[in-house]
């Protein structure tokens, strides 16, 4: 064997090496987090966690019931707010909007979902909190329902886009008008993809700390209303992380672990629901 | 019928001097639909030059010629499909019952001209909701379940699913999917149904039965058909128009183009020649 073929050999294998030691730990790195979630909060995951309130300073155990039930009304006021806008601007540019207003639209899409989470909270805080002159629930979901728009909007756009034109021109030769084309056929046929992609931009702004931390706020006892502040469980890992007590940490594990969870259970909805139901043919 | 009482639509039936013969069979019968001096252009290309010709009701008139002779896209001017391609532009006139179809609502336009098309587009739903998707677009009051099987029978269909009418369209096969379309196509009772060479994606036993079907479906409705096989145009329809890089060579009763054509292009095509 000529000493350049052996060093072709060597590159080769030397790569084939670097790259599955490269996708070994993208793995890996997911499972240390979550193995490392269990062993320090798995013990404070308990019934209590999920029922009861937090405890004063010194108490120990209590749990993040408020914070729990605060961020699904964010979740739900932010998804209410941020995924009609996005879809139906999906829809605008998949359907309706010439090519060039397409591009641009997308384009500052793009860009808005591109701008950092705390200035989205900044913005909120500034449009919502000031005026109002108190943190709320609301302000918090405005916040978070902004970060959903762009997401949800892409993929609708995307979605209604890869819908066949056959199965248009189907529905529009039995004389459907363009929007009950939209509405009979060509949301039903993607809204499978583009319900996983409102779960998974759920998914993303349910771990949002930044854009809460001056909006929705925090809260020990529960949320007196949508316009009150509210606890979430980001906030609440954040508030526990930094206190100096041993339980608090504890329960900030467990709450990332809680919250981890809640990510989950969302993918692997959006997972099933993309494999139910009848898939329309590409082609 | 309004068109049966007016000879006069039939003459631009014939488009060459030399079919006499064919002016004489064609101008008994009543016009559905008729086309005079339509030029179309796809943005500053233009496709169809000058065409005249009729459909006649209760009757099957096959367009055939080559690849890119415009007869696709003359069939899409019927229901105004055409208008999905922006950039598209339309000269002349087309009537259905003697009334111009460019002035009337598109969505009921299509509603009374019906399409299939090229390659089965059953819509992502089980059978019966494909077939009761253009009744209930429309508004259809009444039993829906009753159109269904109507449908159903009349694209020789029923037999087949009726059975399992809630399952998905996909499970068919291809040429039960393209029956399904006929059958959805026939729901809302179209007055012609035009099919854009529906045999094209089958094998022969399927395009046989839709063959079949076809001939019998001549007693319900006014049918066109594009074909890119000029056996099937032969073996199906009553009259042919041939097309050639958008001009209407021939147009005259099937069995005259196919033994007797009058213009030496249209017999160059049929015999293979060319195309």
């Amino acid at each position: 064997m000529s000493a350049r073929l052996r060093w072709r050999k060597f590159v080769s294998n030397f790569m084939l090496t670097l790259t599955g030691i490269c996708a070994a730990v993208s793995v890996g790195i997911l499972f240390f987090i979550l193995g490392y979630l269990v062993f320090n909060g798995g013990t404070s995951v308990n019934w209590a966690f999920f029922t009861q309130l937090p405890k004063p300073v010194g108490e120990v155990g209590g749990g993040m019931a408020n914070a729990i039930v605060g961020s699904a009304k964010l979740l739900l006021a932010a998804s209410l707010f941020g995924v009609p806008i996005g879809f139906f601007g999906g829809i605008y540019l998949a359907e309706f909007s010439g090519a060039k207003v397409a591009s641009v639209v997308r384009y500052a899409a793009d860009l808005l979902n591109g701008v950092p989470s705390i200035v989205i909270g900044i913005f909120a805080y500034s449009m919502v909190v000031l005026p109002f002159k108190h943190f709320s629930t609301l302000a918090g979901a405005f916040a978070l329902g902004l970060m959903m728009i762009p997401i949800t909007l892409r993929s609708t756009e995307e979605f209604l886009s890869a819908v066949p034109r056959m199965l248009r021109e189907g529905a529009m030769a039995l004389g459907a008008s363009r929007w009950k084309t939209i509405t009979t056929v060509i949301v039903p046929a993607a809204y499978r993809g583009i319900l996983t992609a409102i779960l998974l931009a759920l998914a993303r702004v349910a771990g949002e700390t930044a854009p809460l931390l001056f909006t929705a706020f925090g809260n020990r006892f529960w949320s007196q209303g949508w316009g009150q502040p509210t606890a979430s469980l980001p906030v609440m890992i954040f508030t526990y992380a930094v206190s100096p007590y041993d339980d608090w940490h504890r329960q900030a594990w467990a709450a990332g672990l809680v919250l981890l969870g809640l990510i989950l259970i969302i993918n692997i909805l959006a997972r099933t629901i993309l494999s139910r139901g009848i898939a329309v043919p590409r082609g | 019928m309004q068109a049966s009482s007016n000879p006069g639509l039939s003459i631009n039936i014939t488009a060459t001097a030399g079919a006499a013969a064919s002016k004489e069979s064609a101008a008994s019968l009543p016009m559905r639909m008729s086309i005079s001096k339509l030029n179309f252009f796809y943005g500053s290309k233009q496709i169809l030059f000058d065409i005249n010709m009729g459909i006649a009701d209760k009757r099957l008139t096959a367009l055939i010629g080559p690849s890119g002779c415009g007869k696709s896209t003359l069939l899409r001017t019927l229901n105004r499909m055409h208008e999905t391609v922006a950039t598209s532009r339309l000269e002349g006139e087309i009537l259905l019952d003697q009334q111009n179809i460019l002035a009337q609502d598109v969505t009921s336009l299509r509603r009374r001209v019906g399409m299939v098309f090229q390659r089965p587009n059953p819509f992502p739903k089980s059978i019966f909701e494909n077939v009761a998707y253009g009744p209930r677009i429309n508004g259809f009051k009444g039993s829906i379940g009753e159109v269904v099987e109507q449908s159903l029978r009349h694209a020789a269909l029923w037999e087949e699913v009726k059975d399992h009418l809630h399952k998905s369209a996909y499970e068919l096969s291809g040429g039960q999917q393209q029956r399904l379309c006929i059958a959805r196509a026939l729901a809302v009772e179209p007055e012609v149904l035009l099919l854009d060479e529906p045999c094209s994606a089958l094998d022969p036993i399927s395009t046989a039965k839709i063959e079949e079907l076809l001939v019998e479906l001549k007693s319900l409705t006014t049918i066109a058909i594009v074909t890119h096989n000029m056996q099937q145009a032969a073996r199906v329809s009553d009259f042919t128009a041939f097309l050639l890089t958008g001009q209407m060579i021939e147009f005259s009763p099937t069995p005259q183009l196919f033994t007797t054509p009058s213009d030496p292009r249209t017999e160059a095509y049929i015999t293979g020649r060319f195309g």
